[in-house]
């Protein structure tokens, strides 16, 4: 496979995930909330600063339908977290030939 | 696991914050010898993947979820100095877009993510890799391993936080045993998502996958047939 349909490939499966397949994810608390819960120091959680954002709790806002508006901010988050990450990595990559890797 | 705010008082959060500063410094210099014009795509591909999955809770019974880390998973495909740098961009995003972990918490999930579970899933991978039979085929369920190994560690490093700074009167010992039980159970689901991603790229593009790299090479090297790879190793 080309390393660029494989790229594609990858990325239509996690654009599927984010934006089709979360809206079907468990909706219970994630081992540490639950735990914290429990044990009883979930109440020492602060509100997020971020808690009114346009995207807070993978929700756009002014979307009313759940599956649409989860499976948006699905995709959205996919692609900065892509264009972030992409453009790091490209930006630190080694573009010597002779700095070839050392293992 | 991503921790909100609060949970951890001030001075436990700087610290973790100078921890994750200098744990970005360091992947940002390792991440060099790791990324070229080939695999630096690829390190975008997998933080996609991984923010992607992270939104997949997974039931794991008694009104519980957990959900991939992906410390384990992104260090075998790309490195572990990039896969710190993947899961740290996953999480500022996650925190600054979704609300998704704390701000102030941002320096102590990076130090989860991106030093814990990274550095033990890979430290476990290769320590694997050594003692067992040098066979491309292992390299899925050698992750696998590796990715359930990394679950229980970092809980009990955020547990070691909490002991810390932790800001509740609650026994310590009873959030040590809740915290390593159910994140056992949810290290079963990371080591079963990580071993299914990885064998599939492994069967597709056993040469993307940065854990398999050092197995490929000696074989490229034995048969000598392929020109691209002999110009990559030059």
């Amino acid at each position: 496979m080309k390393t660029r349909t494989f790229l594609l490939a990858g990325l239509v499966v996690a654009l599927l995930l984010g934006g089709f397949v979360s809206f079907y994810a468990s909706s219970h608390p994630d081992g540490l909330v639950y735990v914290a819960e429990k044990v009883g120091f979930l109440d020492t959680a602060d509100d997020h600063a971020a808690a009114d954002g346009p995207m807070a709790g993978y929700e756009v806002k002014g979307v009313d339908d759940p599956r649409l508006s989860g499976g948006l901010a699905g995709v959205i988050g996919i692609l900065v977290t892509l264009g972030l990450a992409g453009g790091l990595a490209l930006a630190v990559r080694r573009r010597d030939p002779q700095d070839a890797d050392a293992e | 696991m991503h921790v909100p705010d609060g949970f951890l008082d001030a001075p436990t959060s700087l610290a973790t914050g100078a921890v994750a500063v200098v744990g970005i410094a360091v992947a940002l210099r390792g991440a060099r010898r790791e990324l070229d014009d080939r695999t630096a795509p690829m390190a975008g591909l997998v933080a996609a993947f991984v923010f992607a999955a992270q939104m997949l809770n997974f039931p794991v019974g008694a009104g519980t979820s957990g959900h991939l880390l992906g410390g384990a998973l992104a260090a075998v495909l790309v490195g572990p100095y990039t896969a710190a740098l993947c899961l740290a961009v996953v999480l500022l995003v996650q925190a600054l877009l979704f609300a998704d972990g704390g701000i102030t918490a941002l320096g102590t999930n990076i130090t989860l993510f991106s030093v814990v579970a990274v550095g033990t899933g890979w430290l476990v991978f290769r320590g694997l890799q050594t003692v067992l039979p040098k066979r491309i085929g292992l390299v899925p369920f050698l992750a696998g391993v590796a990715a359930f190994v990394s679950v229980p560690v970092t809980a009990v490093a955020f547990v070691g936080l909490f002991a810390v700074g932790g800001q509740a009167p609650v026994s310590l010992g009873a959030v040590l045993t809740t915290m390593i039980g159910w994140h056992v159970v949810i290290g079963l689901g990371e080591a079963l998502i990580t071993a299914l991603v990885v064998s599939s790229v492994v069967a597709t593009r056993p040469d993307l996958v940065r854990g398999a790299r050092p197995l490929l090479a000696r074989r490229t090297l034995e048969i000598r047939t392929s020109p691209t790879a002999g110009g990559a190793v030059s």
